[in-house]
């Protein structure tokens, strides 16, 4: 799909767009997607017109689906959302139950999407969605705005590690094309966002049914609107990973051909790796040099986050499935204790004290979890919760390890920094979570040598410096006085590294 | 196992073959960290072989992933012995070169029936000699996992499939029951009797197969490519005529035309499409183009209304 399409969106299915496919040259990953909204917000619709504008759909299903739901829609469309719920149950309900996966391509680039019930009871489905998304689609129904529900999954999104949204403002044609309606929402938007830590915010009219700004660009309805459609947007977002930091290989599995040979298998979680580097062996801590990187088709002279390898050491050291290879320089947190968010997402909740077992990489583990903290969802505000998290809940909570644990914080890593929990006796996975930092011995989440530098309003100030809690550590702290506009360039200096 | 062995594998310089484009390789990556977790984590598991080029595909990666080891699991066979005779050659011939174990079921209670698609239907047919066969050999074998090639985009309940998909000990499916995924950490904690299916190709496309084909210089079976076929005309569909077993019924007559298969299954049940695509480079183009699914030549799929996903909670891949 290139950005100069200019194919009028009446006749958008007849494009055949699959074409330029043949020449097709992919340069990237593929972009992983979340879409977040409910049904009301159209996105079944969205989804649907994706998959049809970029030829993903094909006739024999298309037929399939006139069949089954007998009737079409007023575009001559078929039923987009009987395309997308494949189980008997969702379609007798009429409603998503399941995290269920897309695909589709341009000539730039191929979307695995990540489709994700709307309600609230949902929301363990939509963490699953997120938690390997690169990037959120919220929609906002034009005539409704801002809902509390779009907070709620712009909340979850963002708190799942996903740094890039787009604001889809839906149904903009029953608003007339009104510019200032689009405006306020987006606006916001893009305020919630900022809030949430999110900087990278695309917001688009259109209009799904309609195919307005989804593939093709709708210049004739909003002529005002000069900005990317959808697929534009996905063909420029960045797909993450995890090649800035040190190298991190949990090791999957030895291999043991024969008695010449001894390979650590793994997938590289973090960084980078040449023969030659110096490696350490967690959690004891071991010392060793590569020799060699081995795949299937070559040895290889270096290997990156992503790549599945198999690593040879130059001397015999004890090294096991659950152990995990990293870089002498910038090595991941070890201990006992950590802090953690995470996602309840069975009926039982998540128990304090309950001895489960944690599976991060490779490696399996008892824990106990305690609660410290629930995220209202409503509000985005942590309440103090130191019960069971129920099923949906977002929680803070404290790790308690009985051997050595080895993690990087999640937002430093999304690999070595997420892990799920599984119930001893159900065996089957009860949360999901994330590692915000490694626990000292002061109980704290005193990160060693990490600062954070507040600009607030002076009477606000006033206030937290009059408590007790900062009074007792006012020793720690540095303060400096001065106008607005002096703290704003302070920030924007420091943005970039944040 | 010697290593020198395994190393005589590389038949092509590795020079001679440019690097996987980005897309590919995270997908193959993403392929090989399942293989080598399910076989880490379970403690037999096996790899559904039904010789297609999903299954080679899923073959190739299988030995990339256990390189310079062996494949350290045996490859399943269901056959229902209605397969086109070019697939059994082709799967004892990769067996024998790969070095491979090699396990073929067949159900003999339904050969001792002799339940055949021409005589039972496709729907009874395919329960007896493919599922039923499927959980004979799954239960004799005592797998607790094994390895599918099946793929998210080719049918609407198999987008809802986890990558551990999760079977009770007679092999049913819950498709409302699922265990959640998380990022690429896969809950391997079964107890006894219980097994997942594993499916290291979920995330593939039927675009990405064909380019890893040719790529990575996989061979496949020849009916994949288009060639004078001799073939009868049949409910729409255009069967191959060369097994015996193949009776014409009234107003029928056998047929030739350059035709190839899209996927592979049982004869009886595998439409064949009109094609002049002889290379895979010709595969590729016409698949570009293509209006129509690839399952669309599968009568299986269609013989009722969510006919997959039902299939699919009785044990079916």
């Amino acid at each position: 799909m290139s950005a100069t399409a200019t194919a009028n969106a009446a006749s958008a299915n007849v494009i055949p767009f699959a074409e330029s496919a043949a020449k097709a040259h992919r340069d990237t990953r593929p972009l992983r997607l979340i879409t977040c909204g409910s049904v009301d917000d159209g996105k079944s619709t969205l989804i649907g017109r994706l998959l049809w504008d970029t030829k993903a759909v094909k006739e024999d299903q298309a037929a399939t689906l006139a069949r089954d739901s007998g009737s079409q829609n007023d575009l001559g469309l078929p039923d987009f959302a009987l395309l997308l719920d494949g189980l008997q149950a969702e379609r007798e309900q009429g409603i998503t139950i399941d995290v269920a996966y897309r695909y589709f391509s341009t000539d730039r680039r191929s979307f695995i999407v990540a489709d994700t019930p709307g309600h609230e009871q949902y929301t363990r489905n939509m963490a699953t969605g997120a938690s390997t998304a690169d990037l959120a689609v919220l929609l906002a129904d034009a005539r409704a705005g801002l809902l509390e529900q779009t907070r709620r999954h712009a909340t979850i999104a963002a708190l799942m590690g996903i740094r890039q949204f787009v604001l889809a403002v839906n149904k903009i044609d029953l608003v007339n094309y009104d510019k200032a309606i689009f405006e306020k929402i987006a606006h916001d938007f893009r305020e919630f966002a900022l809030s949430l830590g999110v900087r990278q915010i695309t917001a688009i009219p259109m209009s799904a049914l309609k195919g307005e700004n989804v593939v093709y660009p709708a210049t004739a309805s909003m002529p005002w609107y000069e900005g990317p459609t959808l697929i534009d947007a996905l063909e420029l977002a960045t797909v993450r990973s995890a090649q800035a930091g040190g190298f991190r290989l949990p090791v999957q599995r030895v291999s043991r051909p024969g008695e010449s040979f001894r390979g650590y298998q793994g997938t590289v979680a973090g960084g980078s790796i040449k023969p030659g580097d110096s490696v350490a062996i967690l959690p004891s801590g071991t010392v060793a040099n590569v020799k060699q990187i081995v795949t299937f088709d070559l040895v290889r002279n270096a290997a990156v986050a992503g790549d599945a390898i198999t690593l040879v050491l130059d001397r015999q050291v004890d090294v096991s499935r659950g152990d995990m290879i990293v870089s002498i320089d910038g090595p991941p947190m070890t201990g006992l204790d950590f802090d953690a968010q995470l996602v309840a997402l069975q009926p039982g909740g998540i128990e304090p004290g309950k001895r489960y077992w944690l599976k991060s990489g490779s490696r399996r583990q008892r824990v106990t979890v305690e609660p410290i903290w629930q995220l209202e969802l409503a509000t985005g505000a942590w309440q103090p919760h130191a019960s069971t998290l129920q099923m949906n809940a977002i929680g803070k909570v404290r790790l308690s390890f009985e051997e050595t644990a080895i993690f990087d914080a999640y937002e430093q890593n999304r690999s070595t920094g997420a892990f799920i929990l599984i119930d001893p006796d159900t065996l089957n996975t009860v949360a999901g979570g994330m590692i915000t930092a490694k626990r000292g011995e002061t109980g704290g989440i005193h990160r060693e040598g990490q600062r954070v530098l507040l600009s607030l309003p002076a009477d606000l100030a006033e206030q937290i410096m009059a408590s007790e809690l900062f009074a007792s550590r006012r020793d720690e702290t540095e303060i400096r006085r001065m106008t607005a506009k002096q703290a704003a360039e302070i920030f924007s200096n420091a943005a970039s590294d944040i | 196992m010697p290593l020198s062995v395994q190393e005589t594998e590389i038949k092509n310089p590795p020079v001679s073959r440019p690097p996987l484009d980005p897309h590919l390789k995270a997908l193959e990556n993403e392929a090989i960290h399942i293989f080598r977790e399910v076989a880490a984590e379970f403690e037999k598991p096996v790899m559904l072989y039904s010789i297609g080029k999903d299954s080679s595909v899923l073959l190739h990666l299988a030995r990339k992933a256990f390189h310079p080891g062996r494949v350290p699991f045996p490859l399943l066979h269901v056959d229902t012995t209605w397969k086109f005779r070019e697939m059994i050659e082709f799967r004892d011939e990769i067996a024998e070169k790969y070095d491979l174990d090699l396990v073929v079921h067949t159900n003999q209670r339904g050969k001792a029936e002799n339940i055949t698609p021409f005589t039972h239907g496709s729907a009874f047919y395919t329960d007896v000699m493919k599922t039923e066969a499927l959980r004979q050999a799954l239960d004799a074998g005592g797998y607790d996992a094994a390895f599918g090639g099946a793929r998210r985009d080719e049918e609407a309940s198999r987008a809802k499939e986890r990558i551990y998909s999760f079977r009770t000990p007679d092999h049913k499916w819950d498709p409302r029951n699922q265990r959640p995924e998380l990022w690429n950490i896969y809950n391997g904690m079964i107890k006894k009797g219980e097994s997942v299916r594993a499916f290291p190709l979920s995330n593939w496309t039927e675009v990405d197969i064909w380019r890893y084909i040719q790529a990575e210089d996989i061979p496949l079976v020849p009916l994949y490519y288009a060639a004078e076929r001799p073939y009868v005309e049949r409910d729409g569909m255009m069967i191959l005529a060369e097994d015996p077993r193949l009776e014409l019924l009234p107003g029928e007559k056998v047929q030739r035309g350059m035709i190839r298969f899209r996927t592979l299954g049982c004869f009886p049940l595998t439409g064949a499409i009109r094609s002049n695509a002889t290379t895979l480079e010709e595969v590729i183009a016409e698949l570009e183009i293509a209006t129509v699914s690839e399952r669309q030549g599968r009568a299986i799929d269609r013989d009722q209304s969510g006919s997959m996903e039902k299939k699919k909670r009785e044990g079916y891949f």
